[in-house]
Parts: structure tokens; sequence; C-alpha cells
């Protein structure tokens, strides 16, 4: 990988900013990659010590087959939930326009 | 549009290599991760809590019946299921998903490594599935300002979440090769199988018409033998069983036409139109994939335990393919006759007919002619029809009997599918008794042949062929209850003319 530490290049930070719909600037850029790197540099500690006998953490909670049974609870009133979205038409929320992109 | 080049011209030159990816929504009650309900047709935003809208602090809980419908839909599918498996985050910006993400299934699927039979121009065709996995769907969008409804050209979005959140299995296919010139119909056969399989098993109720069956095209073209596989291109919105077919055929002679001129195909996205029959480009591939899965923080891993999948399979129906082959034999029919009844929606009808005590031709003959015809003509399934196999087994039993001729037996179904009344109730209702009584009948024999002495002479003259007028007097006289045949006779005997 490029750049220092174990890697996320300032192309990846500005990629995955995108990715998120997030606007950041030229200097944010620096200063994210660089914060960036010190985390990863730092998960990338614990990879190593985790030996073949460790076994991997996939949840904080040691529990397995949490179902709930089919059965239908109430829903929100409509009208509750279209008021606090940023606007609403015909009873559906309103969002702007999605560019490049079929439904 | 230019024509488009034939699937068996196209497969001279290049092999047709096929892939399906087929989304089923699952006929729950309530969601996948949430207690709304999941009824078609309902008012926008009517069936949406916190969960489904994605508020802060909600959380998701699997629904138990959504696990048990994806592990049996894998378990008829020939597939091993996960003994550990977890639900991961798809994440993308596109307001179908209120909470920006979908909850899906990535690099552990519930159920891997299946197949699905398909028999096609009485071959074999064994389609190979990758995965099944669980997901949720996404809501509906609807774009307003655009011509027509489409998202070019539109102002805004509405979007209604009523259906963010139900249970989606997605099937996909290996790639498929050998159909050849018989790709397009393979591919039909296949989504048409599987919707059997799905409605089957009870987990859906598989209305492509509806959305709750949808399907993917990916198809590609590799020059003939060579084994290299080629560009594919991914085909949306293949929403029936015949658009399943004309999306391949078309992608086919599409693509053909491109490598002949020596262009290259693009891997990308298309969309079938329904009222054309063709394909034409959607979004790029362009960023699309950059989903950023993750392992779903919010929901604990699942782990069928073996105890409880050999419960799921013990409990299976028989499936169509099993049920096809034990109809087989006690309908003594061919594969081919199988597959004219399974295509004309009779085949559980004919069965019921024969175990309702029919002989297995009278019955096949019944619902895949006159039936199939009545059924036809008033626009519905023969499934649909106010007539009960059982019915039809009683109309062939008076018809063996000698009760009725065939002729009284048709205007008694017409009656039965008139009135939904029983064959008995309407036998006496009209009075179709067929009359063979020759006594019965020897005053209206008399009495045609009074009514046209010079049709009696010419057949005393020995033209035989004249007697059909008298015939018809008959059995006009007896509103068709009478059998011609014995009329037949009874008219050239009165006539001294040879029979
Ligand atoms: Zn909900």
């Amino acid at each position: 990988m490029p750049e220092a530490g174990v890697g996320i290049t300032r192309d990846e930070v500005a990629h995955l900013a995108r990715l998120s719909r997030l606007a950041v600037t030229e200097e944010e850029l620096d200063v994210f990659a660089g914060q960036l790197d010190v985390i990863l540099g730092a998960v990338a500690r614990v990879q190593e010590v985790a030996a073949a006998d460790i076994p991997p953490t996939t949840h904080a909670v040691p529990l397995t087959n949490v179902l709930r049974p089919d059965v239908v609870t109430p829903c929100l009133d409509r009208d509750e939930v279209l008021a606090a979205a940023p606007a609403a038409e015909d009873g559906r929320f309103r969002v702007p326009r999605i560019l490049d992109e079929e439904a | 549009m230019t024509t488009i080049e034939s699937a068996a011209d196209v497969a001279h030159r290049y092999d047709p290599v096929i892939g399906l990816e087929t989304h089923v929504e699952l006929g729950t009650a309530s969601k996948m991760f949430c207690g709304c309900p999941t009824t078609f047709g309902a008012e926008p935003n009517t069936q949406v809590c916190p969960v489904c809208l994605g508020l802060p602090g909600s959380l998701p809980v699997a629904n138990a019946t959504a696990i048990e419908s994806t592990i049996k839909i894998g378990l008829a599918l020939h597939c091993d299921i996960a003994s550990w498996c977890r639900f991961a985050r798809k994440n993308y910006f596109y307001p179908d998903m209120p909470k920006d993400f979908q909850i899906s299934q990535y690099d552990e699927p519930l159920c891997t490594d299946g197949h699905l039979d398909v028999v096609v121009d009485g071959r074999t065709f064994r389609v190979e599935i990758e995965r099944v996995h669980l997901e949720e769907d996404t809501g509906k969008s609807l774009h307003v300002g655009g011509a027509t409804g489409r998202i070019h050209g539109a102002d805004h979005s509405l979007v209604d979440y009523n259906r963010a959140g139900i249970p989606l299995v997605e099937i996909v296919t290996r790639p498929v090769l050998g159909t050849g010139a018989l790709a397009p119909e393979v591919g039909k056969a296949y989504v048409t199988e599987l919707r059997e399989v799905l409605r089957g098993l009870g987990v859906s109720d598989v209305r492509m018409e509806q959305g709750s069956l949808r399907c993917d095209v990916n198809l590609s073209l590799s020059p003939a033998g060579s084994g290299v596989l080629g560009t594919r291109s991914e085909t949306k919105n293949v929403n029936s069983l015949r658009s399943v077919e004309r999306a391949i055929r078309f992608e086919m002679g599409r693509q053909a036409e491109l490598l002949d001129a020596g262009g290259r195909v693009v891997q990308e996205t298309r969309h079938f139109h329904e009222d054309t029959g063709v394909t034409t480009p959607g979004r790029s591939k362009e960023e699309a994939t950059d989903y950023r899965y993750f392992p779903e923080p919010d929901l604990v891993p699942l782990a069928p335990d073996a105890a409880w999948v050999e419960r799921l399979r013990a409990g299976l129906p028989e499936l169509p393919a099993a049920r096809r082959a034990r109809l087989a034999a006690s309908l003594e029919a061919s594969e081919f006759e199988l597959g004219s009844m399974a295509n004309a929606g009779v085949l559980e009808l004919v069965a019921e007919t024969v175990a309702a005590g029919a002989p297995a031709a009278e019955a096949r003959n019944w619902w895949l002619g006159y039936l199939a015809q009545q059924a036809n003509a008033a626009g519905v399934e023969p499934a649909e029809l106010a007539i009960t196999p059982a019915q039809v087994a009683r109309v062939v039993a008076l018809v063996a009997d000698g009760t009725l001729s065939t002729g009284l037996a048709r205007q008694a179904v017409d009656g039965v599918l008139e009135t939904g009344s029983s064959v008995d109730e309407v036998v006496a209702a009209r009075g179709l008794v067929r009359v063979s009584d020759v006594d019965a009948l020897g005053a209206a024999v008399d009495a045609a042949i009074a009514a046209q002495p010079d049709v009696a002479e010419k057949v005393r003259g020995g033209k035989v062929a004249a007697a059909g007028a008298l015939v018809g007097a008959v059995m006009k006289a007896t509103r068709g209850q009478a059998d011609a045949k014995v009329v037949r006779e009874l008219v050239l005997s009165r006539l001294g003319a040879p029979g």
C-alpha cells in the first residue's frame, strides 16, 4: 500500500466520502486520511496478536438465533410519520430527484 | 429497432451462457425485521414502524418464519444449509431504503450449492444454484414530472415504504452452459419450474404481476466451441415468464450483431421493455458494486442446527418433479403429454379427475379439449372454471354407461359451468337423457319420413347420402338427445336401403 502506515490513501478517503455523499474539502481529505491511517494501524496491531487459537469475535453478544414469531404488531400513524419528513406529498415521502439511477 | 436474428441462427456461431437471479417476496404475515403487515396494495406508508423506517434507536429482530421458509427453499433446491451465517449491511444511497442500507447476506448465504432440473424438448438441463440468501425488500418510488414515470426527466420522487422490509429471498444460478439455441426456452422453463417449487412449498404467492416474483437475466455469448466466457449484460425488469424468454432471445441477437461487427459487449445493466420486447441500457457499472458490505451489527448470527433443518426437511411437501413422475405413471402419459397438461394448467385437474374414477385418457381429453376451450373463451384458468374434477369424472361415467352422448355430455358440462349445479341436477333439470330406445325413436323417424317424402324417395332409390337430412330432422325433433347412429340405422331400415 502507498503512503504511511498500513494504508489508506487520500484517494480512497475521497472515494469513500463520495459514496457516503459527504462533502469533504481538500484540506479535510488530508486530515482524515491521516487520522484514519492511525485508526487502521491500531486495528492492524490487534490482528497481529490474534493467534490461531483465539476464535474471532463476531458479535459483542454471544448469542445466535434471536428470532421473533411471524406476528403483526401495530404500525405508526401515517400523518405522524410524514410530519417528521422534510417533505411529503400524496401520503408519500417527497425526495429530490435522483440522477443516473433507475428504480 | 432492426430485426433480431433468431436464437437458432445465433447458436450456430456463439454459445449462449445464461444466468438468472430471481427475487421472491415471502408470504409472511409480518415484515422481515419488524411486525409491520405485508398486505399488498395498502395505502402508502400505512405499514411502517420505527424499524422499517430506520428511525434512530430502533433494532431489527429476524422473523422466524422467513428464516424457515428460506431454509425450505434451499432444501427443495438441494442446497447445503449453512450451520452458521450472518446478515450483512449493503450500503448505498438511494431513497428506496430509509436507513441508507439494506440488510442482506453477502459472503455467508443461508443456502449454497443446489440445483434444479428442467426439461425442454425432452432434454433435461441441470441448472446449478449458486446461492439462496435472505434480505429485505426496498420501498417503491414514484417519479413525478417525467413523461413515462421513469426517472429521466423526473422533477422529484415520492416514496412509499410499505414494501420496505418485506422478506425477500434471492436465488442465484451459476452460469448455465450448453443450452445453445434452446437458451430462451431453458431460461423460461427454469423460472416456471422455480415458481412451481415455491408455490408447492407455500412460501410465497409467486405473483409476477404483483412483483412477488421478479427476475434478472444475465446473458453472454462466447464464440462457438471456444469455452471462453464473454462479457455479460444484466437485464432487469423481466417480470413475466414470457418476458424471460423474449429478453434472452433479444440479448442473444443484440450481442451477436455487436460481436459480428467486431464490437464488444459492455458489462452493464439493461432494462427490458414489455411492450416492444427490447432491452435498453440502464445505469453503468461504475461504483454500483461498491456497497461496502460488513456484518450487520444489530443482528446476532444465525445458526440452524441439524435437528431444525431435518425437521424442516421432513415437512417438505412433494416437489413438482417428483409429483410429475408419479402422475406420469398414474396418468399413463408420456413426458410430452405431461408437458402439454402442465403448460395448459390442467395437470392437477386431470390427476384429480382420475382420482375421482375417470379413465386417464378421458380425463385428459376433457381438460385439454372442451374444458380448455371454455376456459380460454371465458379468459380464465381451467382451475377457475365452475366445474370440479369430481364433476368431470361424473360426466365421463354417464357417457360410459350410455346415459349421455358426447353432445349431451357437453351440454351437461355447459350447464354446470353456467349454474354451478351438480352434473345430475343439470341432467335432470334439462332432461338431458340420451334417447336410444328404438320404439321411442320410431315415431320421430316416421314423422321425419312423412314430412320429407321426396327425400325419402331418393333414399329408397339408393341415394343413401340423402338420409342425412332425415337424420338431422330426427335429431332436431329430439333436441339432440337421440343417438345419431341409431337414428340413421332406423331411417335406412325403414326405407329398405342398405345400412
Ligand atoms: Zn416496520
